[in-house]
């Protein structure tokens, strides 16, 4: 029996995290895997931090990835990346898009965003950070930074490399997005 | 064929199996992807959104007098506002085949308690189903029908967060067709006077003795033997918690049926393990049964009583592991939610929020956000549809009292036709004196844009009559001069208004009326509103002082630092509000 691997999507509601995710479990699905995922809608949607939690092997019980447990992080935004941070599998990879959103006590000045938060994660577990916005709007449109991240995790995790993910993409996305998110998905993927 | 679903979706897709023709519902996290995922079985099962999950509940068990298979959904509170129906229905059974799904919250994600609906299910004997994952959501749901018809009682599908929005693998199935039966009045069976009631009531044991029975060998609950050890009975969600705590390092009572509980198989299964263990969230619902069965059994004594559970949990509470973490000593910022940039409700807080000396009643919705600093504008939230009656107890009790505050109410659309028309008659009928703020954003907001009595449309998208808000509180009794809408992002105008209203000592009643800037506009809306998405507010950087006026809108498309302000373009609505509270006039609006 291969071991349960476990993946977190973490970012700010809005961010896109539910198309990465629909494309990734599709994908895990056809490659014959067990596959589970969980997310939390309502009203931790509105601006507040959302999660959407992977797994897959030959056989899944729960749906939540537990602290100590995530062979990769995908953290949407930089502050998520800390946040999150107990939930990495020691040795894990925490993938971090270089971006920043300010919540609302920041904005208030009722507290401070942290700083060098990427620099300081690096000092900790494998970092592999990027600016996805960056390079989604290199390639026409930042919205696609969600696949740029999707391509990155797929890279990370390993090991699923024969599964198609350019007609998963093409299943998942409105025609006129396919061309945008495929080569989305590779940037990231050979970042 | 074989696809990824969540539990939602699952329960959707089992109904459409299960021969259903009619399903009703209130939208309610977790449980309102239901049914909306019910209009692509349009062919086969009438569905609709009703005002209130009574309504759902009262439309859904008529069809089954009708003879006909159906359904309603709720979240977890909604079955307090259904407990009139269903308890009773419990007594007289069904015809075709009836199933409420009930969803609870545990952990409150988005919800305002956490009641554990099993007690319910008890207490109203309701024969109840609880599966584990999207399969078994789905295959539980299409038994379900042929199930209640055959014990001649209303199921309850009880599932919880982690089911209905975890998806997982579902192989699908074919419809099973019931038959309709000619209608034939059956008055013994379904009219409750109390000599047909206290008989009813008689059998209704009898049915539960027999729905026991069946527990005792049915394929809902299933005993899994491996090392004896250890037994855990444990239900829903619980089991995957503990099945991955434990593995094969112990033996399993998983229950899919947990009303009428099986006590025989639970006799049995106790016996063969040494030492019991209960997993379950929130309640010690099975816990009290197997005790009351003279059974030794360790549960909340170990796991907490309220709250999600999850495997960390389960593992730390029995085995006392915890995994190793990397850790940080830098601390996160909380990211609480908050009104949408462009929100139609921040304009209108924004403007109450300097009314000083005022009691705000609140209600459930999106809007009750408006507490949240900045604003500060909302002080309670209890239930749906109490603002308007809230505020009028409070009202009447301050000023017999001798206090001289005023009280608003405030409720959305939705919400309004949920339950506060009746809260607002009792107010005008008793001659109150509050102002109750409707807050039409044209669309059932909070649980993700449903249609509601008062946009135009259906939840198969055809078109409705439409309430006409003004025109039912006139009708109610209000005075047409007490009765104004504005446009909420317009300060000036919901000012004027409040200055108009807030002096009356008599019931009047103020209309928001802008969409929520996140549903998907209708034809109307477009024509209504024209300036919807067209602009955007742009802060000129040479006249900016700094002075955060604009930030204490609580506009989350205003990114502050100590040096500046400036808008995000990718977030901003052009809703103007920060526009109107610049004393500098260094904001502007621009053409997007």
């Amino acid at each position: 029996m291969s071991e349960v691997r476990n993946i977190l999507l973490v970012g700010v509601g809005g961010q896109g995290t539910i198309l990465a995710s629909k494309i990734l479990t599709s994908g895990l699905m056809k490659a014959g895997y067990d596959v589970k995922m969980s997310e939390i809608h309502g009203m931790s949607q509105r601006g507040g931090s959302v999660s959407t939690q992977v797994r897959y092997g030959d056989k899944v019980y729960s749906p939540i990835v537990g602290k100590g447990s995530a062979d990769v992080i995908v953290a949407f935004e930089e502050m998520e990346a800390l946040r999150w941070l107990d939930h990495l599998k020691i040795g894990g990879t925490m993938v971090i898009n270089d971006y920043q959103i300010q919540p609302v006590p920041v904005n208030l000045g009722a507290a401070e965003y942290p700083e060098g938060i990427i620099e300081h994660l690096k000092g900790i577990c494998d970092v592999h950070a990027f600016k996805a916005a960056d390079i989604a709007t290199d390639l026409g449109n930042p919205k696609a930074m969600n696949i740029v991240l999707l391509g990155a995790l797929v890279k990370s995790m390993g090991g699923l490399d024969d599964i198609d993910w350019d007609a998963e993409i093409e299943a998942n996305v409105k025609p006129k997005f396919v061309e945008l998110n495929k080569k989305a998905f590779h940037a990231g993927y050979d970042l | 064929m074989k696809v990824i679903m969540s539990g939602n979706e699952a329960i959707a897709r089992g109904a459409y199996e299960g021969g259903a023709r009619f399903a009703s519902a209130y939208p309610g996290t977790p449980s309102t992807e239901i049914l909306e995922n019910m209009p692509q079985y349009g062919d086969s099962v009438y569905s609709e959104w009703a005002p209130n999950e009574k309504v759902a509940t009262e439309a859904a068990i008529g069809a089954s007098i009708a003879g006909v298979r159906s359904f309603c959904a709720m979240k977890h509170v909604g079955l307090n506002v259904a407990a009139d129906p269903i308890y009773t229905f419990a007594y007289t059974g069904v015809t075709g085949g009836f199933v409420i799904v009930v969803a609870d919250d545990p952990g409150q994600h988005s919800s305002q308690n956490e009641q554990d609906n099993r007690n319910q299910a008890k207490a109203a004997r309701l024969l109840m189903l609880e599966p584990s994952d999207s399969q078994e959501a789905h295959d539980y749901m299409k038994a379900a029908f042929e199930l209640s018809e055959k014990m001649d009682m209303p199921v309850m599908m009880h599932v919880t967060t982690r089911i209905c929005h975890s998806k997982s693998i579902v192989e699908l199935g074919d419809r099973v067709e019931a038959e309709v039966p000619d209608y034939e009045p059956k008055i013994k069976k379904y009219v409750t006077a109390p000599a047909n009631a206290k008989v009813l009531r008689a059998t209704l044991e009898e049915r539960v003795e027999k729905a026991r029975a069946f527990a005792n060998n049915c394929e809902f609950n299933k005993v899994e033997m491996h090392d004896t050890g250890i037994g855990v009975i444990t239900s829903g969600v619980s089991y995957q918690y503990a099945r991955e705590t434990f593995g094969e390092g112990a033996s399993y009572l998983k229950l899919g049926m947990t009303f009428p509980l099986p006590y025989d198989l639970i006799k049995d299964f106790a016996s063969k393990v040494d030492t019991l263990y209960i997993v379950e969230e929130m309640d010690p619902y099975l816990e009290e049964h197997v005790k009351m069965l003279g059974i030794d059994c360790i549960g909340k004594d170990k796991i907490p009583k309220y709250d999600e559970l999850n495997t960390d949990i389960v593992r730390k509470a029995f085995l006392g592991v915890e995994p190793e973490t990397y850790k940080s000593d830098v601390a996160t910022v909380v990211r609480p939610p908050a009104l949408c940039a462009g929100c139609p409700h921040r304009g209108f807080f924004y403007a109450l929020s300097k009314r000083k000396g005022i009691m705000i009643t609140g209600d459930i919705g999106c809007y009750t956000l408006g507490m949240a600093p900045p604003l500060g504008a909302i002080h309670t939230c209890i239930c749906m549809g109490a603002a308007p009656s809230q505020g009028h107890g409070a009202s009447i009790a301050m000023r017999n009292a001798g206090k001289s505050t005023k009280v608003v109410s405030v409720l959305g659309d939705s919400t309004f036709f949920h339950t506060g028309v009746p809260s607002l008659m009792g107010e005008v009928y008793n001659g109150g004196s509050n102002l109750t703020v409707v807050l039409d954003n044209r669309i059932t907001g909070m649980t993700g844009h449903q249609q509601n009595p008062g946009t135009g449309y259906t939840l198969m998208g055809k078109e409705a009559p439409e309430v006409d808000i003004p025109a039912l509180c006139k009708a109610i009794g209000l005075k047409d001069e007490n009765i104004i809408t504005v446009n909420p992002n317009d300060l000036a105008e919901v000012n004027a208004a409040l200055d108009k209203l807030l002096p009356k000592e008599e019931p009047c009643v103020l209309i928001t009326r802008w969409p929520c800037v996140l549903k998907k506009f209708s034809q109307q809306d477009i024509d209504e509103f024209p300036t919807l998405h067209k602009t955007q507010c742009v802060i000129d950087q040479d006249k900016c002082k700094n002075c955060k006026m604009c930030v204490k809108t609580g506009c989350p498309a205003l990114i502050s630092t100590k040096e500046k302000v400036v808008v995000d373009k990718t977030s901003c609505n052009g809703c103007t509000v920060c526009k109107q509270v610049c004393p500098f006039d260094a904001i502007e609006e621009v053409t997007r």
